[in-house]
């Protein structure tokens, strides 16, 4: 595996208290991937600010999706995959060595493309799973269940059956479900990888409107097929393209209004407008 | 319902198959209150019958019934009236399925057409498999309940083979050092097998480690090892150079030799069918993966899990080689496992089964029934450990994104 430039210069100081939005900011230097000796994504720079929904949108295997999991380090559980570069959090190179891997994924959640509640636990134990899973107690465990619940917009539907399992949701209530199992964690961060590819429209919209109401307390990351969507819940967005045999690169990125109204890059105008991808 | 409602179920993405059953099932149902209210969508029309595509009617079940006697008859025509000898009785029974085959054939092809008549007919060849298949089962149960209810008296649980002599009647005596044994001796095996089997299993599927490959060609092999290996091993490890004597622990040994294997293998496919999806989910929450193994992955298989356990009890409990080199094999009570000789039930049916007194062999029979009923409880064990946990369900990993088709069950 390529060594990743580790971050000598900046502070390892605690973080100071930001003000404004909350959140964390995080910050993508020069990121390529590799699977094997396949080069998948190369010189990738992005900015997340805190307060700002980010969006990654591209065709497919551009490489947003393998960018995303560079973010929180899921990346590397693919045996063969190495990458060059360094994604700092606040400052902090996350593949530096000031910051444990399991630190890094509870600072930076993800939610999946298809929704993926713990069976075998019942609602409110797979809102407190990532409690139990990084060893933390918690003094009020069901005054955070429901916290993370009206954070995520489920509380209402599910009150009355805390207790029931998981697996007998809705597609959209169970992503809304991971959704607050991530926020349980109290995150930085949050990753979305096409949270909404595996839901009905109006789940989806209510996903969106989850998204927006979490803008202010967490930095989001959503990487989107749905060109739509990205304009209705990013105010930031990059556009990924990979060229035949080639790796992905950020052909594009600004503020999404002007990307998606008055785009620089000819190929940037053609995905937006739908003519290819 | 109204058919636009019927059409809208249907064009809706992730609408169940259950939903769409109870859609096209409704239509009629609210048609056919149509006429009599006086229905808005247009005049009174008759509503066809309401069915089942394939179900069977009563003129099927009687071109069935038909087709069976005229078979039968046919055949008591040929081997009582035509034939000049006598046939067995088996014999009956396959000229009679022979001879159904085609007048079936020609009784629905006269009715209903080619295409249902070749239905039918692979319908019968289908059952008549299965039925041919599921009789030995039923005749080997069936005989050992009847042999074995005929010797089984109260005292068979609370007595012992102490004072009973070869003369004796055979619901004389009982078996009870010999369950307490059988049961001490699994439940010794269980609690060495399984740690092993399971932590053996999570290192195949989720450590996948360097010795993974031998370790699982091993585990296979060992599976097919003979029991009376096991009993050799054991033998000659401990009882051979006099390290300890014949008792109920070193048949445990000999009997968690063998459960280990099945338990490994059944525990690690198990766990391999647990979605990646959740240990990625687990290890995003910033779990490390221990704790993600620990509470996420096995958890989730814990039906399984228990499966495999009960699996690799059922696999010992009946085994008679291992014990018969290790516990040694008496007629008294012997609660201790960890001294002094102990019987078990397969090695009670072997002792009195071998006998040439026929009230000994009946109580050999009983011991048999004993290790049948052993089993089934096992296996109800195992349902009731498998359906437990948050709600009532079995092993069945859900789609993620289609909790329609859960609710639709």
């Amino acid at each position: 595996m390529t060594a990743p430039e580790l971050d000598h210069t900046r502070p390892m100081a605690p973080q100071e208290a930001v003000p404004g939005p909350m959140g964390g900011v995080l910050e993508g230097v020069d990121v390529s991937c590799w699977f094997g000796s396949r080069k998948v994504l190369e010189g990738v720079n992005i900015k997340m600010d805190a307060g700002v929904v980010t969006a990654l949108i591209g065709p497919s295997g551009c490489g947003k999706s393998t960018f995303l999991r560079t973010l929180n380090r899921m990346h590397e559980l693919v045996p063969i995959a190495t990458l060059a570069g360094s994604v700092l959090l606040d400052g902090h190179d996350i593949y530096g060595v000031g910051l444990r891997l399991t630190e890094v994924r509870r600072r930076i959640g993800m939610v999946f493309q298809k929704p993926n509640p713990f069976p075998a636990m019942t609602i409110a134990d797979n809102v407190a799973a990532g409690l139990k899973l990084t060893g933390k107690k918690v003094a009020d465990r069901d005054g955070l269940i429901e916290a993370s619940l009206r954070r995520a917009g489920l509380w209402n539907e599910v009150r009355n059956r805390l207790d029931a399992p998981a697996g007998g949701l809705s597609g959209g209530q169970q992503q809304r479900l991971c959704i607050a199992r991530s926020l349980a964690v109290s995150p930085d961060v949050l990753l979305m990888d096409e949270p909404c590819s595996a839901l009905d429209p109006t789940s989806t919209r209510r996903i969106e409107e989850t998204i927006l109401e979490l803008k202010d307390q967490v930095t989001i990351v959503i990487v989107t097929h749905n060109m739509q969507q990205a304009q209705r819940v990013s105010q930031h967005c990059a556009f990924f393209l990979a060229a035949e045999n080639e790796p992905g690169r950020v052909i594009e990125q600004g503020p999404t209004d002007r990307l998606f109204s008055d785009p620089n890059d000819p190929r940037t105008a053609d995905y937006v407008n739908g003519r290819f991808g | 319902m109204t058919t636009q409602e019927t059409r809208a179920l249907t064009a809706a993405p992730g609408a169940s198959p259950a939903s769409l059953d109870a859609g096209s099932k409704g239509a009629p149902t609210a048609s056919s209150t149509g006429p009599s209210t006086g229905s808005p969508a247009g005049p009174a029309r008759r509503v066809p019958p309401r069915r089942r595509p394939r179900a069977w009617r009563w003129s099927d079940i009687a071109e069935a019934a038909g087709a069976l006697a005229a078979s039968f008859f046919l055949t008591w025509l040929i081997f009582n009236r035509l034939l000049p000898f006598r046939i067995m009785p088996l014999a009956f029974f396959a000229i009679w399925f022979v001879l159904f085959l085609p007048i079936y054939w020609f009784v629905t092809k006269d009715g209903q057409g080619t295409t249902a008549a070749k239905d039918r007919v692979a319908t019968v060849f289908v059952m008549a498999g299965a039925l041919f298949t599921f009789t030995p089962i039923v005749f080997v149960i069936g005989y050992v309940l009847y042999r074995g209810l005929k010797s089984l008296s109260g005292n068979f649980f609370t007595q012992t083979m102490q004072f009973v002599g070869p003369l004796a009647e055979a619901t004389d005596g009982g078996a009870l050092h010999s369950i307490i044994g059988t049961l001490e001796q699994l439940a010794l095996a269980t609690v060495i097998a399984v740690p092993l089997g399971v932590l053996t299993a999570v290192y195949l599927s989720e450590i996948k480690g360097p010795l993974a490959r031998p370790v699982r060609l091993v585990a296979d092999a060992m599976t097919a090892l003979p029991s009376i290996v096991a009993g050799l091993f054991i033998f000659s490890l401990f009882i051979k150079p006099h390290i300890i004597g014949q008792s109920g622990i070193l048949g445990s040994l000999a009997l968690s030799i063998l459960m280990l294997p099945t338990v490994t293998i059944t525990a690690e496919q198990v766990l391999r069918v647990v979605p990646g999806s959740l240990r990625e989910a687990a290890l995003a929450l910033g779990a490390p993966y221990w704790r993600s193994v620990l509470m996420v992955v096995l958890p989730t298989a814990r039906a399984g899990l228990s499966t495999a356990v009960i699996l690799g009890m059922a696999r010992v409990v009946g085994e008679t080689a291992p014990v018969l080199m290790t516990t040694g094999g008496t007629t008294l009570l012997n609660p201790n496992p960890l001294s002094g000789f102990q019987d078990n039930l397969p090695l009670f049916v072997f002792t009195q089964i071998r006998s040439s007194q026929e009230s000994q062999v009946d109580r050999g029979w009983a011991g048999a029934l004993i290790l049948l009923v052993i089993v089934l409880l096992l296996f109800i064990l195992a349902r009731l450990v498998g359906s437990a946990g948050p709600g009532r369900r079995r092993f069945r990993i859900p789609i993620p994104g289609r909790g329609g088709r859960r609710r639709g069950r």
